[in-house]
């Protein structure tokens, strides 16, 4: 695995009033990883991958993205990342070609090469005919496939990825976490938060987060161990167990 | 005694070009607790829709504790608790203003049935005075479960209560569930979570709008007509490639850190069954894995789940 | 009832709980009746005017002399060619001309009868209104001084000729004007968000699906709204007496009895939409586009129907506000009773029951 560190932060904070959302947190994603941000509802993810992203500004501590810095160059960040959300990824009363022309355009992808690029998108995920029709009228499957492929259409260095299987079928979830896996290999770095345990099983690395703060940080194996767990699902449960005590 | 009958069910969207129910029927007995597992899109929500008389089916009969849906609306609607699938209170109402508004929907008080709630409702007590839009997401799953429940339904609905919650809070939610059962409330309760099948009496497997399999989740269990193994070794991608394009086997998915594995019909004529696992271990060693793990295992309900998939 | 009291109170929190719209829902009508009442007070100050002389006498110089002084006016160029007055007019500096014949003196000495010519830029129909009110006030003055002096009656019949609206729109139709706009907005609007939001939310979902009768739930939500509306009625009336002088010379009771009839009929308006939408965007886009424009222009108001083609005058009849607006003038500037007005009162009537009849009839007891 190559060793250049595309996020890094140190100490990252974000405060609503006396609501502290994110409680200085700091943890390094390697280039070309999997990096997997468990936790609980209302532990701080949202907020975390909004500050990541360049959408929110924090409150105190640093971050670069990219090799880019959160405070003042949002906008280089922004170009150099791709983002897939379960609740919002793509126009429904648009077709599936126009989605792609769209997101590939505002990205800056050049008439050709979005050309080219869209029908080699359309032709890896078998969409060949359904590329005219209206993305809301292809199955959910489907939709978020083609949305993952939308993300790095402009090949990001990192992705951002928000419960992107959220409610899918079983075999469309696997396929889904293949295409992860080839995007990786390129060296797209993976960022991806799941509700499915056996999801966080795949990634290279993940952290979980309980009550603003990162309370662990390992690969899956290593986290098993040090929990002396059989499987994520209970070092899940066991730390954020704790959380809920506290709240 | 059936408190859910659904027979020949077909309810279709957009002048009948989406098909979102296709000719369902099962039942859920008196005091069961019924699951529906299928992913978003499968109809759960139509057939919860239809049950709950929101909506008419386009063919098909069901009926709710002997009630039928279309002439008996009126009367299911009294007896019937339901919880939709995405989060349906007074955001900008408390806690308490929203449990009081709904005892009210439902011609009693809170006071009355508050035995029945008491167990759920003292978690979120403490937030009383909150607004329902500043709960976080297992309290709100918490409280609108009590809403639901606060005219003593004697059958529960439930729409994908658990999605997008958190594990720590849906294993709470399915505690609260069983301890429901044990009142004696049938409960028919969705997910698209199969983890979730093996805490259901029964379940029904639900893909693109037709029912797969109905029965207990240890009797699908048992209906898994093939072997199922579960392979590890360093290199979890490489590994399901080089399983996938061998000859011997017929299917791999990864499942958390192992692939499960099913085997070609002809190897396992071949081969007598416990050598099955010796023989997998070798072929991998060759092919240059190290820390080679095979296992012969049960499969769970994503297993089932994704053969019949594949079966239809 | 213990169910329609537990909506009722729901309601009320629901507008109480966000003080945004609250304060947009008393916010505007006081912002329009403040905007259209000092609007009109502040250009009326140093007006300037043409006069147009051909009589070159006594006469002519004192009330010259006389409109000058009061501040009100200011005589800016005196012109001897008739014609000239129209291009001063579209050169758009004055405000009104005033001609006064040759032989003015003589004919009110030996006629004891004579014209002044007055012509007002009414394309601003309000100030157009006062200053020839202003004009012929001082006009009037200068008669009666005359009278005093000699001993035969008198009279200058002074000609006011309207140009651009004729038909003159004057300051006190504002106030009718914005109550029904005010009245109209609200009571749509509110209605058919707050139902639509239902829909969105999903809480629609849960209510259909229990016992409760769906037409509770939408009588419900006419209750805060027509509270509010009642009281804002008030305030406007409030407001408008005492700031702009507005006369209500008729009975109040009856006032506020066919402004609830009104508030009925924006109800039943909203809860018409509320059944055809689905979104609250779509509610809100509806009710602004679909009200709030007939309104504007239909009610007579802003623009005098009198004018408009006979398609659009016919099309007219059927925005409610239009009725209700003849009703209210007639209320409180003429101060006239039920009996000038039941036809009005019947025709509102008549819209609203329509109106309740078909959302009900379109008001579904399930979902799509």
């Amino acid at each position: 695995m190559n060793e250049d560190v595309v996020i890094k932060t140190d100490k990252l904070t974000k405060r609503f009033g006396n609501f502290i959302a994110t409680n200085e947190i700091s943890f390094e994603v390697y280039a070309g990883e999997i990096f997997g941000f468990l936790g609980a509802n209302g532990a701080g993810k949202t907020t975390a991958i909004k500050m990541l992203c360049g959408l929110l500004a924090p409150s105190s501590g640093q971050a670069t993205i990219a090799g880019y810095d959160i405070y003042r160059q949002t906008e280089k960040i922004k170009q150099n990342i791709g983002y897939m959300s379960q609740k919002f990824s793509l126009y429904e009363d648009l077709t599936v070609m126009e989605n792609i022309r769209f997101f590939g355009g505002i990205y800056g992808l050049k008439a050709r090469e979005l050309r080219e690029k869209s029908i080699e998108l359309v032709e890896t995920l078998g969409l060949e005919s359904e590329s005219n029709k209206l993305v809301g009228s292809i199955p959910l499957g489907w939709k978020q496939k083609l949305a993952f492929s939308v993300a790095i259409i402009h090949q990001p260095k990192i992705v951002f990825l928000d419960e992107p299987t959220g409610g899918v079928d079983p075999i469309t979830r696997r396929q889904f976490w293949d295409m992860i896996y080839r995007a990786a290999d390129r060296g797209i770095t993976i960022f991806v938060t799941t509700h499915y345990m056996d999801e966080a099983e795949y990634c290279n690395r993940i952290s979980i987060m309980v009550d603003g703060s990162i309370r662990a940080l390992d690969t899956p194996y290593k986290l098993k161990q040090q929990f002396a767990a059989q499987s994520m699902d209970e070092v899940f449960f066991e730390l954020a167990r704790g959380g809920k005590k506290a709240e | 005694m059936e408190d859910v009958m659904i027979h020949n069910l077909v309810k279709t969207y957009n002048k009948q070009t989406v098909k979102a129910v296709n000719d369902v029927s099962l039942t859920v007995r008196k005091g069961e607790l019924f699951g529906l597992i299928g992913p978003d899109g499968a109809g759960k929500s139509s057939i919860f829709r239809i049950l709950t008389t929101l909506m008419l089916p386009d063919s098909g009969l069901a009926s709710v504790c002997g009630l039928d849906i279309r002439k008996d609306y009126k009367k299911i609607r009294r007896i019937a608790g339901y919880m939709p699938g995405k989060f349906s209170l007074y955001q900008d109402l408390t806690v308490e203003e929203n449990l009081h508004f709904f005892a009210a929907v439902f011609l009693t008080t809170v006071r009355e049935n508050y035995d029945l709630v008491k167990d759920i409702y003292e978690q979120i007590e403490p937030f009383k005075t909150r607004r329902a839009g500043d709960l976080s997401g297992g309290m709100k799953q918490k409280l609108a479960l009590c809403c639901a429940l606060i005219h003593r339904p004697t059958i529960l609905f439930l729409d994908e209560p658990t999605t997008g919650v958190d594990a720590v809070s849906r294993k709470e939610f399915w505690e609260m569930l069983k301890r429901l059962k044990e009142q004696g409330i049938t409960i028919m309760v969705s997910t698209p979570y199969m983890d979730e099948a093996k805490l259901c009496d029964r379940i029904g497997l639900l893909q693109a709008g037709s029912i797969m399999s109905v029965d207990s989740p240890d009797q699908i269990i048992r209906n898994y007509p093939h072997r199922l193994f579960a392979v590890k070794a360093e290199g979890m991608s490489r590994l399901q490639q080089v399983l996938r394009q061998s000859m011997i086997i017929k299917s791999c998915y990864s499942f958390g850190d192992y692939h499960h594995v099913t085997l070609q019909e002809e190897t396992l004529k071949t081969i007598d069954g416990s050598e099955l696992t010796e023989r997998l271990t070798n072929v991998l060693k060759q092919s240059g894995f190290i820390d080679v793990e095979v296992k012969s295992i049960t499969p769970g309900i994503e297993d089932c789940f994704i053969d019949l998939m594949k079966q239809s | 009832m213990k169910q329609f009291k537990a909506f009722v109170q729901k309601e009320f929190l629901h507008v109480f709980r966000d003080p945004k719209t609250l304060l947009m829902l008393f916010g505007v009508p006081v912002m329009l009746i403040l905007l259209f009442g000092f609007a009109l007070t502040n250009e009326l100050k140093n007006s300037k005017i043409v006069i147009c002389d051909f009589a070159h006498d006594e006469a002519s110089r004192d009330i010259t002399e006389r409109l000058s002084a009061g501040g009100i006016f200011i005589v800016g160029q005196t012109i001897s060619d008739y014609t000239k007055i129209e291009e001063t007019f579209k050169a758009g500096n004055i405000k009104l001309a005033i001609l006064f014949p040759a032989g003015l003196y003589d004919n009110l000495m030996h006629q004891h009868k004579a014209q002044v010519r007055i012509i007002a830029d009414a394309s601003d129909p309000n100030s157009a209104a006062t200053l020839t009110g202003y004009a012929t006030n001082i006009i009037m003055e200068y008669q009666r001084d005359l009278l005093k002096e000699a001993e035969m009656p008198m009279q200058i019949i002074p000609e006011i000729r309207m140009l651009y609206n004729p038909e003159l729109k004057g300051a006190t139709n504002f106030v009718p004007g914005v109550m029904a706009l005010v009245l109209m907005l609200i009571c749509v609007l509110m209605t058919s968000v707050s139902i639509v939001r239902e829909k969105e939310l999903g809480t629609m979902d849960i209510l259909l699906a229990s016992p409760v009768n769906p037409f509770l739930v939408i009588i419900s939500k006419a209750i805060p709204y027509l509270f509010l509306s009642i009281i804002n009625l008030i305030a406007i009336l409030l407001l408008s007496t005492t700031l702009l002088d507005m006369p209500i010379r008729g009975s109040i009771l009856l006032l506020l009895g066919e402004s609830i009839l009104l508030i009925i009929t924006a109800l039943s308006l909203g809860l018409l939409i509320s059944n055809v939408v689905q979104s609250q965007q779509a509610a809100m886009l509806t009710s602004m586009m679909g009200m709030l424009v007939p309104t504007m222009l239909f009610t007579g108001f802003l623009f005098p129907i009198e004018n408009m083609p006979v398609a659009l005058q016919v099309i007219s009849n059927i925005v409610p506000a239009k009725w209700y607006y003849t009703i209210v003038k007639a209320i409180m500037i003429k101060g006239l009773g039920i009996a000038a007005i039941w036809k009005e009162t019947m025709v509102l009537a008549g819209m609203t029951i329509l109106l309740l009849l078909i959302s009900f009839k379109k008001f579904k007891r399930r979902l799509e």
